[in-house]
């Protein structure tokens, strides 16, 4: 009974657990009750933090953040029909929504048509758009200021076609390629690691990200064509500190990529964008966000030799943690999501997407939608905390947990390293494992109570709590099945195939594919066409199933 | 107990989705808790898991599903258990399936529904009661 912890308190009449356990946070590291200077003994204002908008940008990458630049509001747009996903768009920018984000339905992000076998019961599914044709991107874009409002497509695989349909569509508009804003998720290296919508093996497609990078680089600067992702490797089941290090090798990786195939590292490292999960445990959420700056900005800036200072910012997305949400006592995620989203905002985030409450049982109604965006609304106008930068900055206990963030984080990258770089490690099923682990061992810890979640395991009611879900339209499917079998028959055949053995052709040769889709998709040749041949000449990817 | 068969129970994914968290979860605690779990691995088509619990003589196929397409995808392989005139393989669920679909879904037959936050340990304990 030496812990000094305890005899303090017990001089007070206090009574603390002496149970470790309970003080962990989310990545496992040991929590001590109090921080101090000793906990940061080399620590040096300028090396270590230096001010916000200046290398390592641990405070921040831009000098003034939130009063210079507020962060971009950026809820979810989509719904199915391509149609009604513009009209969700409309009402999110007329509350305040300053970005938005597109998701699409199962079958369009795994690369098939509406009207393929497979996808039977999923058009529209997921709250995703179905896109299958240039058709569809036209109704979804209509009428929305292509240059003013930037557009988030959460595309992977597909993106090459997605991308291609974009620029059509931004063409048709009179909108020139250099002022397209947006993103496309683009990030193929985790869909392997954890959210599993791959086609082909990792190294064809990581050759069509390159293509697409080098075609924005080329064509689109204010275009963010790639946004790397650890949101979908924490869903899974990642740890923060695995969340993190597993999204700078990818980071990392994409450099190396780019840099082998001939491009500078300024041309693109710039627009790379980053995508984080706000998870429950707050501090340390803060923490990853301060390590990711610091750590992102010494290896471009050293390791990389980029010169040019936007090479060296992190810029990050974020939204709340989808899987935090509970089915029980589902009003209660409101609160969940405002305190991950306050503390996405005292991290520095770039852009966020607040959860709505009913996530864990649908996609959202129109009131729940609007009570997540108001989270963010209330935190940038009433709490008064985005009136100075990084109040945390200098905390012994943020300062330490960012240190200790950050080494772990080199201890990763040495195991990646020496399993031969991520896609070796993805080949190997390092990260199916690692990732599968910490997954479970979180569901034990709820289990054994070593995790509390309110109304869950703890403070529990049987009392059935009655909300209204959105309904998906049943009759939505057979229509989207019905107007593509119409489009199909309304083209011409020989202008299709053509273009499809121009596809072809360009798959099997190493010219950027993208002049190519982008004809191909103005011809209506569909998503799952131009898949289909890259499918047969890639081969698929299957995993091996480990768990 | 010596020499009874462990359980065997076949967890799969059916359709396009590729949120696996939760079959992996449940796959892994099953079998801690005893029985004999074949994961079938992603995108599975009704058929396919059909036949894979056939081939491997499962007594219970669990299928975890968070794309919305519980309501086409468990009639499926409802009928397609039927049309083999299999009647003793259980049939249950996870994922994200609304409470008001439960209904629908057992009175096809589907045995017991796990929405997100159930404790493995209560599934487990569910199919040793009910194999």
């Amino acid at each position: 009974m030496n812990n000094p912890d305890y005899m303090e308190a017990k001089k007070y009449g206090e009574d603390i657990s002496l149970d470790e356990e309970l003080y962990r946070n989310l990545s496992g590291f040991h929590i001590k009750s109090l921080y101090g200077p000793e906990d940061i003994p080399k620590f040096d204002y300028g090396t270590d933090l230096g001010l916000p908008g200046e290398y390592p940008f641990t405070r921040g990458i831009y000098r003034t953040m939130y009063r210079g630049k507020p962060w971009t509001i950026r809820q979810l747009g989509s719904l199915g029909s391509p149609s009604e996903a513009n009209r969700r768009i409309r009402q999110l920018i007329q509350m305040g929504s300053t970005g938005v984000s597109i998701c699409l339905d199962m079958p369009t992000i795994m690369g098939r048509d509406s009207d393929d076998p497979m996808s039977e019961g999923e058009v529209g599914s997921c709250g995703g758009v179905a896109i299958d044709s240039l058709e569809d991107m036209r109704n979804l874009l209509e009428g929305l200021p292509l240059d003013e409002i930037s557009i988030n497509f959460v595309s992977n695989s597909q993106s090459p076609v997605i991308l291609a349909m974009f620029v059509a569509v931004a063409g048709e508009q009179g909108i020139p390629l250099a002022k397209l804003n947006g993103t496309m998720q683009n990030d193929i290296l985790k869909e392997y690691q954890a959210q599993k919508s791959y086609y082909f093996p990792p190294r064809p497609s990581m050759r069509l990200t390159i293509d697409t990078l080098r075609f924005c680089s080329e064509n689109m600067p204010l275009f963010n064509p790639i946004s790397i992702s650890g949101y979908h490797l924490a869903s899974a089941g990642a740890t923060p500190v695995q969340e993190l290090a597993f999204t700078l090798a990818n980071g990392f990786t994409y450099i190396e990529e780019g840099i082998k195939a001939g491009l500078s590292v300024d041309s693109f490292a710039p627009r790379l964008s980053f995508f984080f999960k706000a998870h429950n445990d707050f501090f340390e959420n803060i923490a990853k966000f301060r390590a990711a700056r610091r750590i992102w900005s010494r290896t471009i800036r050293e390791k990389y030799k980029a010169e040019d200072p936007r090479s060296w910012r992190f810029r990050v997305h974020t939204q709340t943690s989808g899987s935090s949400l509970a089915a029980q006592e589902p009003e209660n995620n409101i609160m969940r999501v405002t305190i991950q989203a306050l503390s996405a905002v005292l991290a520095g985030t770039q852009s966020l997407h607040t959860n709505a409450f009913d996530e864990a049982f649908s996609i959202p109604t129109p009131r729940s939608e609007k009570l997540a965006l108001r989270a963010q609304q209330i935190i940038a106008r009433e709490s008064g905390v985005i009136n100075t930068v990084d109040p945390l900055g200098g905390s012994y206990y943020i300062e330490a947990l960012t240190n200790e963030m950050e080494s772990v984080s080199y201890e990763y990258f040495r195991e990646i390293e020496n399993l031969g770089g991520v896609i070796s490690a993805i080949e190997k099923g390092f990260y199916q494992s690692a990732i599968a682990d910490s997954a479970f061992k979180y569901q034990e810890e709820i289990e054994k109570k070593k995790r509390i979640v309110v109304g869950l395991n703890e403070f529990v009611t049987d009392e059935e709590m009655d909300i209204e879900l959105r309904e998906p339209d049943p009759e939505f499917e057979k229509q989207k099945v019905a107007d593509l079998t119409a489009l199909k028959k309304n083209r011409d055949l020989n202008v299709v195939k053509t273009c499809l053995s121009e596809v072809r052709q360009v798959i099997q040769g190493s010219d950027n594919v993208m002049p190519v889709l982008i004809k191909a998709v103005k011809s209506r040749v569909t998503l799952g066409e131009i898949i289909n041949v890259m499918r047969d000449i890639f081969g698929e990817f299957r995993e091996e199933s480990i768990y | 107990m010596a020499g009874e068969r462990k359980k065997r129970i076949l967890i799969a994914k059916p359709g396009l989705d590729g949120h696996d968290r939760g079959a992996k979860v449940v796959a892994r605690a099953l079998r801690n808790a005893g029985m004999e779990v074949i994961y079938a691995g992603l995108h599975q088509t009704p058929l396919q898991i059909v036949n894979t619990a056939v081939d491997e003589d499962v007594e219970a196929i669990g299928l975890s599903i968070l794309s919305g397409a519980h309501k086409t995808i468990f009639p499926k392989v409802m009928s397609l258990l039927k049309q083999k005139g299999i009647s003793d393989i259980l049939v249950f669920g996870g994922g994200t399936i609304p409470k008001k679909d439960w209904g629908i879904l057992k009175s096809i037959g589907v045995g017991e529904i796990f929405p997100p936050g159930s404790d493995t340990r209560e599934i487990a304990a569910y199919l040793y009661k009910v194999l």
